[in-house]
């Protein structure tokens, strides 16, 4: 049991040390959602009005109403950018430092997997804590309340990215799943507006945003702030993380999983 | 904790068994029936010349992917029914760099010691005589990105041995190496397998890292064409030395990608 532990603070340790080195990596993880909150929220905010709907028990402005999106946004980001790592990590060699660790593959992997939840939990903090100055206040608790579903959320994210990750063969690939990933999943789903909204304006986004599992993970969010439980959106994100992770366990197994042909392709020189 | 995982082997058993291993990419026969032991204390050299497939049978060996046939056993025990555990008492040096190089060497070392289930202060200790045996203790605040190809090598070589392992694995370690550091890793090495009973394949396809006394496998095209200790398989062949008896083995065609 020691030695599960060592390795899951050294993994994380190892995680947290290439965060605090990559500071444009925390700059943009900021500055991203800031630009939403800041610019497209303050457009949109004489434009579209947000009626009752649960969680909010009154009118909200339209900065309140995107912030979960937007954190769902930086988690998003963070996912694919722990994929991306990890393709770069096999691309230089020292994933198999990893996989050739004497322990259960699927507990590297998870491990890895809090590892970058963790990272994109600073990431979430840091920005809640600016969009307060530029006075998007939640309820108190909820600062609280959502770190549950926040950590949820972060690892279906997290298991997505490390499932794309064991499929695209080389690091240059990366961007187009990037385009591919993150931006269908951002704009098609409750994040910017809300479903019924939706509804009145494209039935066929409507239906799409509502199988988008982002949109589950904002609502999960946005749920948690306001001290509920969305359970829709919570069967919905535990059944992703979970069919995610078990995939991208599938994918590094020795035995079963495809990650034979990247690991076994590229490097057979000698 | 590695100790342990062979304890239960008797002395002068294999330390690692490879039986009839095959393996493909694709239709691609990468391996084709290969079997062979490595003992405790010996140095067992695969040579053969790139694309042979050396590296295959150290992805294989190292779990990075399983063979659909044959069997791998490591202290005796069957690497896919023992699980992740068989890795334990494998200390690995792949062919390809895979040193982090934005962390320093005392992090990579640090992180390697706590994947191996090591404490921090045990760690620490075996990282630096590990260094110091290599000549590197100096050069621990440094970041990998700073070192030179050999230097990085050495840590890759100190690293690998931070677990105390029973079988050390070497992918054409001194690849890109000048000469006098190519020696001094040898020679490390061949001392470190007689010192401390340590079982070590060192896949190669320069003849110089040889010794007489080494066990040798000559692989080509994915087969094993020749094994025994070195100097008895030169003078099976006839040949006045280990280059020309490799040419006689794999029938010269590709002994341009052998050098001395």
């Amino acid at each position: 049991m020691m030695h599960y532990m060592r390795a899951f603070n050294g993994i994380v340790w190892r995680e947290l040390l290439r965060f605090l080195q990559q500071r444009e990596r925390f700059l943009a993880a900021l500055v991203r959602p800031l630009i939403w909150l800041i610019i497209f929220a303050a457009g949109f905010r004489a434009a579209l009005g947000i009626s009752i709907i649960p969680p909010y028990q009154t009118y909200i402005t339209y900065d309140v109403y995107i912030t979960p999106g937007l954190l769902a946004m930086i988690q998003l980001f963070n996912g694919m950018q722990s994929s991306l790592a990890m393709v770069y990590d096999r691309e230089m060699g020292s994933m198999r430092v990893l996989l050739t660790t004497p322990l259960p593959r699927w507990f590297l992997l998870l491990s890895r997997l809090f590892a970058g939840v963790l990272v994109s939990l600073f990431q979430v903090y840091a920005f809640l804590l600016v969009a307060w100055f530029f006075g998007v206040e939640l309820p108190l608790w909820g600062y609280v309340a959502a770190l549950p579903a926040l950590i949820l959320t972060g690892m279906m994210f997290g298991s997505l990215g490390m499932l794309l990750s064991s499929t695209i063969k080389q690091l240059e690939n990366f961007a187009g799943i990037m385009n591919f990933v993150i931006f269908p999943m951002f704009f098609a789903s409750s994040a910017l507006y809300p479903l019924w909204k939706m509804r009145e304006g494209s039935l066929w986004l409507y239906y799409i945003s509502f199988y988008n599992p982002f949109t589950w993970a904002v609502e999960l969010i946005r749920f948690a702030f306001y001290l509920e439980v969305n359970w829709q959106a919570l069967a919905v994100v535990s059944g992703c993380t979970v069919l995610f992770l078990a995939l991208s366990v599938w994918a590094y197994d020795p035995s079963f999983g495809i990650q034979q042909r990247k690991i076994g392709t590229a490097p057979v020189t000698g | 904790m590695q100790k342990e995982a062979c304890e239960h082997v008797p002395p002068r058993s294999p330390v690692l068994t490879v039986k009839n291993v095959s393996y493909w990419y694709g239709d691609k026969r990468a391996l084709d029936d290969v079997s062979f032991d490595v003992y405790p204390g010996k140095v067992t050299a695969l040579l053969g010349p790139n694309g042979a497939g050396k590296t295959t049978l150290f992805s294989l060996i190292t779990r990075l992917f399983d063979a659909p046939e044959g069997r791998i056993e490591i202290c005796g025990r069957a690497a896919t029914e023992w699980g992740a555990k068989a890795l334990g008492p494998l200390g690995v040096v792949f062919q390809q760099p895979t040193l982090d190089l934005d962390l320093t060497v005392k992090q990579n070392l640090r992180y390697f010691a706590a994947l191996r289930g090591l404490r921090r202060k045990e760690a620490d200790e075996r990282m630096i005589a590990a260094l110091k045996a290599l000549d590197m203790a100096e050069r621990i605040g440094e970041r990998v990105r700073s070192l030179n190809g050999g230097h990085r090598r050495r840590v890759e070589i100190a690293r690998s041995l931070l677990h105390s392992p029973q079988l050390l694995l070497l992918d054409e370690p001194t690849i890109g190496l000048d000469d006098p550091t190519r020696r001094a890793i040898v020679r490390h090495v061949h001392e470190l397998a007689r010192r401390d009973n340590i079982g070590v394949l060192w896949a190669t396809h320069l003849f110089d890292e040889v010794q007489p006394d080494d066990d040798l496998l000559v692989i080509s095209r994915g087969t094993i064409v020749a094994r025994g200790v070195a100097k008895e398989v030169v003078a099976e062949t006839g040949a006045k030395d280990l280059g020309g008896a490799f040419t006689l083995l794999i029938g010269g065609e590709t002994e341009q990608d052998v050098a001395a």
